[in-house]
């Protein structure tokens, strides 16, 4: 299977290669059997690179340990769910997995796509192909997951521990469906380039694009959240580690986008802007793979050093100077139809909003690159931690939340003080109850006060908005309100699909808030002993330890510590932490002892506690303790915005404006008349 | 085999390490101190990791935590050394650095000696955010004034975008955007329309 595997990656580079040059040359000459081939060219490297990645799942099930790749990530005790994810564990089967959901989605973009944008397709198929063919080399000349070894060793090395996780086995999917369905929305925008269709048709074509990339890195990043939490053992999920910063970058400026693209499709505005934000958001999954697995920033997340990151960066470089001479060189045809009309508008303050996202990307990007900016300046290294990062970015931070309260409430063009009387009072009185109950009740920490008055401002907001539209549709259509309320959001999917998603981010943040009323302890504790510890709510909860117990486990050998938790008098039951000595089929150790944290969720605060260890080998066990506010918010409030997410791009209820559909005819039309011109030109 | 030898070697550094300390006080806050006989010795001790030490007050000390967090874990994992000892159980060297630092606070230093101490010992590496002087102010300051300049800026561009605009438009003699309200009815009804439209 492997040699299939191997001749399909070669049959893969080479269709590539043809792709990306018949895609571009039946473009520039119009030739029908060459945008054909192009476009058959994204199926046919869907099914060769399918081929090759069904043949490493093959030798990953067989435990064919002759090939390396197989032997680094897997054993033969390996259950069969990890077998499969470590399709993705390692660097080289990463990459070709990458390869090929990108042919996934080059092939259902040349699918799906309307046959209206057909004058953009062969550019896409180009474009793809390319992506395509970087990836299927840096598979074949540097990272090769074919390569077999001089001899079959009985067992493999195992899948690390830590990656033996469900949340493991889901979340690098989804980042990576993120990641590379990026590349359809930036391949569409290249083909608007080389055409100089640069009217708001190329944006009607991505826009379920951008928004199916933007679901999947949401999910991505907090089933990685998730994942650190439930698996690490530190009580937390987000370390502002550089390959966390990889994944946020592409997410800030994807959301950048989805917000400036309303103001060029209603006002013609923000062209220039919006393209850079495609590319760049681009640009950034590929400088997020890069940081991942150069090793040139030192990372938990980080994938053995190796050469592929000379191909990354040989890949961003040469990219970065195509795209921007074919942007400058497009600059004219991407001049705005219309000027801003107010400071005071709608359009004002998205562009805030784009400010400060794009600024966040900036400040997160600064940095995470800092230490090899200080050693490059200074000679010195020095690390950039959480700390840096919360200085940094939470301000901002706030700032965008604020945002994500005002811009609903300004209107378009321009508000009138009236208006803005009208539209603010409501939420502004909403932001002050909620600082003043917190201040009564004694929450001092500025920035979460802060967090929660701006998310009471933001939760007025979007309240008034489905108020007044339920309201008006009651009054005038008669409807009740259950009904009112169901046909305003299936009317409207994008507007208040995208409140929903706002929602979802003040649920974020009041989590994220939740953080500064953490309270941890370590304890030792014999059979019988008790420690106690008082929660930020107010609750006190009392930890008995039970016992030590080891037994033999699927591919593992488990410790088992067990706490009886009360809370107060209420009990809570029993608490069990592991730690895990993974062996091979020969019940050799791998890897060292891996924790597993228990965990106790709650709508109001989690209790997480981790085995650490025994006292000299004891059944007096070490125990670290944590009582998390607010965490389980974290996860329901990612889930909101996925659901607000796919109710904007659900099919129907939310197409284009009439504003931005007549802004795709008018470029239609002026294609046709300059086409019909150069016709009669050279007729005549 | 190897497992029962670095017991062995933690038991005596966690013995000698106890020994030094003033009072050894069995774990944090609130812990019921009613002891019954000796802990039963695990079947397979060596499949629980490295041997723990008892936890005392200095492991749940604020101040001490404070520092630690401060610090960063010299083994290469990246996180500082409190999250370290408390999240990683393989690691050696931050359980080794959170001695250091209760052996200096005990030896009277404070703070910022401390970290001073760390500083000298292992270079800015060890710090988890650069210190705020020099170039690493650039650090600092550097996305706040980017986002700043950029919408001073945006302001200034806009606002005299808006000031041509508006000239252009009195100069053609067309009237000023009146401040008009509408009515409850007609502010409905253009929600309504927007509603299904927009």
């Amino acid at each position: 299977m492997t040699i299939l595997g191997q001749l399909a990656l070669w049959l893969a580079l080479l269709l590539a290669a043809w792709g990306s040059v018949v895609g571009i040359l039946g473009g520039i000459q119009q030739r029908a059997e060459l945008i054909q081939s192009a476009r058959r060219t994204s199926y046919a490297l869907f099914g060769v690179l399918s081929v090759a990645t069904i043949a490493l799942v093959v030798a990953l099930l067989r435990h064919d340990f002759n090939v390396q790749y197989v032997w680094a990530y897997t054993s033969r005790n390996l259950p069969t769910p990890y077998a499969l994810s470590a399709l993705y564990g390692g660097q080289a089967g990463s990459l070709l997995f990458w390869a090929f959901i990108l042919t996934v989605f080059a092939a259902a973009a040349q699918w799906l796509t309307p046959r209206r944008y057909d004058h953009l397709m062969p550019y896409v198929a180009a474009v793809t192909s390319g992506v395509t063919l970087f990836f299927v080399a840096v598979v074949l000349f540097a990272s090769n997951p074919f390569e077999r070894m001089a001899f079959t060793p009985p067992d493999g090395n195992g899948l690390n521990p830590q990656l033996q996780n469900p949340g493991m086995v889901i979340h690098p999917p989804m980042l990576y469906l993120g990641y590379i369905s990026i590349t359809i929305p930036f391949a569409f925008a290249v083909a608007a380039l080389i055409t100089k269709r640069l009217d708001t048709g190329w944006l009607h074509a991505i826009r379920r694009w951008t928004i199916v990339s933007w679901i999947f890195l949401t999910t991505g990043i907090v089933l990685g959240m998730w994942w650190a939490y439930v698996e690490l053992g530190w009580g937390g999920y987000w370390a502002w580690d550089p390959v966390e910063n990889a994944s946020f970058l592409p997410w800030l400026t994807m959301t950048a986008f989805l917000h400036s693209v309303m103001i060029q499709e209603k006002r013609g505005m923000l062209k220039k802007w919006n393209m850079i934000l495609i590319v760049l958001s681009f640009m950034l999954s590929i400088f997020g793979t890069f940081i991942t697995r150069s090793g040139i920033i030192s990372s938990v997340h980080s994938f053995a050093q190796s050469s592929v990151g000379y191909f990354f960066l040989v890949f961003l470089i040469t990219s970065g100077i195509a795209l921007t001479w074919l942007l400058v060189t497009r600059l004219p045809d991407l001049e705005a139809e219309s000027q801003l009309e107010s400071m005071v508008s709608r359009e004002a303050s998205f562009l805030f909003n784009n400010l400060l996202l794009v600024g966040m990307a900036f400040s997160v990007l600064w940095g995470t690159m800092f230490p090899i900016i200080s050693e490059l300046v200074r000679g010195t290294q020095v690390t950039v931690g959480p700390p840096f990062f919360n200085q940094v970015n939470i301000p901002i931070g706030l700032g965008l939340l604020a945002l994500t309260g005002i811009g609903p409430l300004i209107a378009w063009r321009k508000a009138s003080t009236r208006n803005l009387k009208r539209q603010f009072t409501g939420p502004v009185v909403t932001m002050l109850i909620v600082a003043a109950v917190l201040i009564a009740v004694g929450v001092r920490d500025f920035y979460a006060l802060m967090a929660f008055a701006l998310s009471g401002f933001v939760v007025g907001t979007i309240g008034q908005e489905f108020i007044r539209g339920v309201g008006a549709r009651n009054r005038l259509h008669g409807e009740n309100y259950a009904v009112a309320f169901a046909r305003l959001m299936a009317r409207n999917r994008r507007r208040y699909g995208g409140y929903i998603v706002h929602l979802g981010i003040v649920v974020f943040f009041v989590a994220f808030a939740g953080n500064a009323f953490k309270k941890e302890m370590e304890a030792s504790l014999e059979p019988g002993e008790s420690v106690t510890l008082r929660s930020a709510f107010g609750y006190e909860y009392t930890f008995t330890h039970i016992g030590v117990s080891q037994y033999e486990q699927l591919n593992r050998f488990v410790s088992a510590a067990s706490l009886d938790v009360t809370r107060g008098d209420e009990p809570m039951g029993i608490m069990t932490s592991e730690k895990r000595q993974y062996w091979n089929s020969f019940k050799e150790a791998q890897f060292q002892p891996s924790t597993e944290a228990a965990i106790e969720s709650g709508l109001r605060e989690d209790v997480y506690v981790v085995y650490a260890g025994s006292v000299e080998g004891t059944e007096e066990a070490v125990y670290s303790i944590t009582l998390n506010p607010l965490v389980w918010w974290l996860w329901f409030g990612g889930f909101v915005m996925v659901i607000g997410g796919a109710i904007t791009v659900w099919p129907g209820g939310g197409g284009p404006t009439r504003a931005s559909l007549r802004r795709a005819m008018a470029g239609y039309h002026a294609q046709m008349v300059s086409g019909e011109k150069e016709e009669a030109a050279i007729a005549g | 085999m190897q497992d029962s030898v670095i017991v062995t070697r933690r038991a005596a550094v966690g013995a000698a390490f106890a020994a030094l300390l003033p009072i050894s006080i069995r774990a944090g806050q609130g812990q019921d101190t009613t002891q019954s006989a000796a802990p039963e010795r695990l079947p397979y001790p060596g499949m629980v990791g490295a041997a723990k030490e008892r936890i005392t007050d200095y492991e749940n000390d604020p101040f001490i935590i404070g520092i630690e967090e401060r610090l960063r874990c010299t083994c290469g994992c990246n996180l500082d050394v409190y999250t370290c000892r408390t999240t990683d159980f393989t690691c050696g060297t931050s359980p080794e650095m959170h001695r250091q630092v209760v052996r200096l606070i005990e030896s009277g230093s404070t703070e910022q000696e401390v970290i001073d101490a760390f500083v000298a010992q292992h270079g800015e590496l060890v710090l988890m955010a650069p210190k705020k002087e020099g170039f690493n102010i650039v650090g600092y300051v550097l996305p706040g004034i980017a986002i700043t300049a950029v919408g001073a800026l945006m302001l200034w561009v806009l606002s005299r975008k808006n000031s041509v605009t508006a000239a252009e438009a009195q100069a053609a003699g067309s009237a000023s955007i009146a401040d008009t309200e509408m009515s409850a009815d007609d502010a409905a009804r253009l929600e309504a329309e927007l509603a299904d439209l927009e």
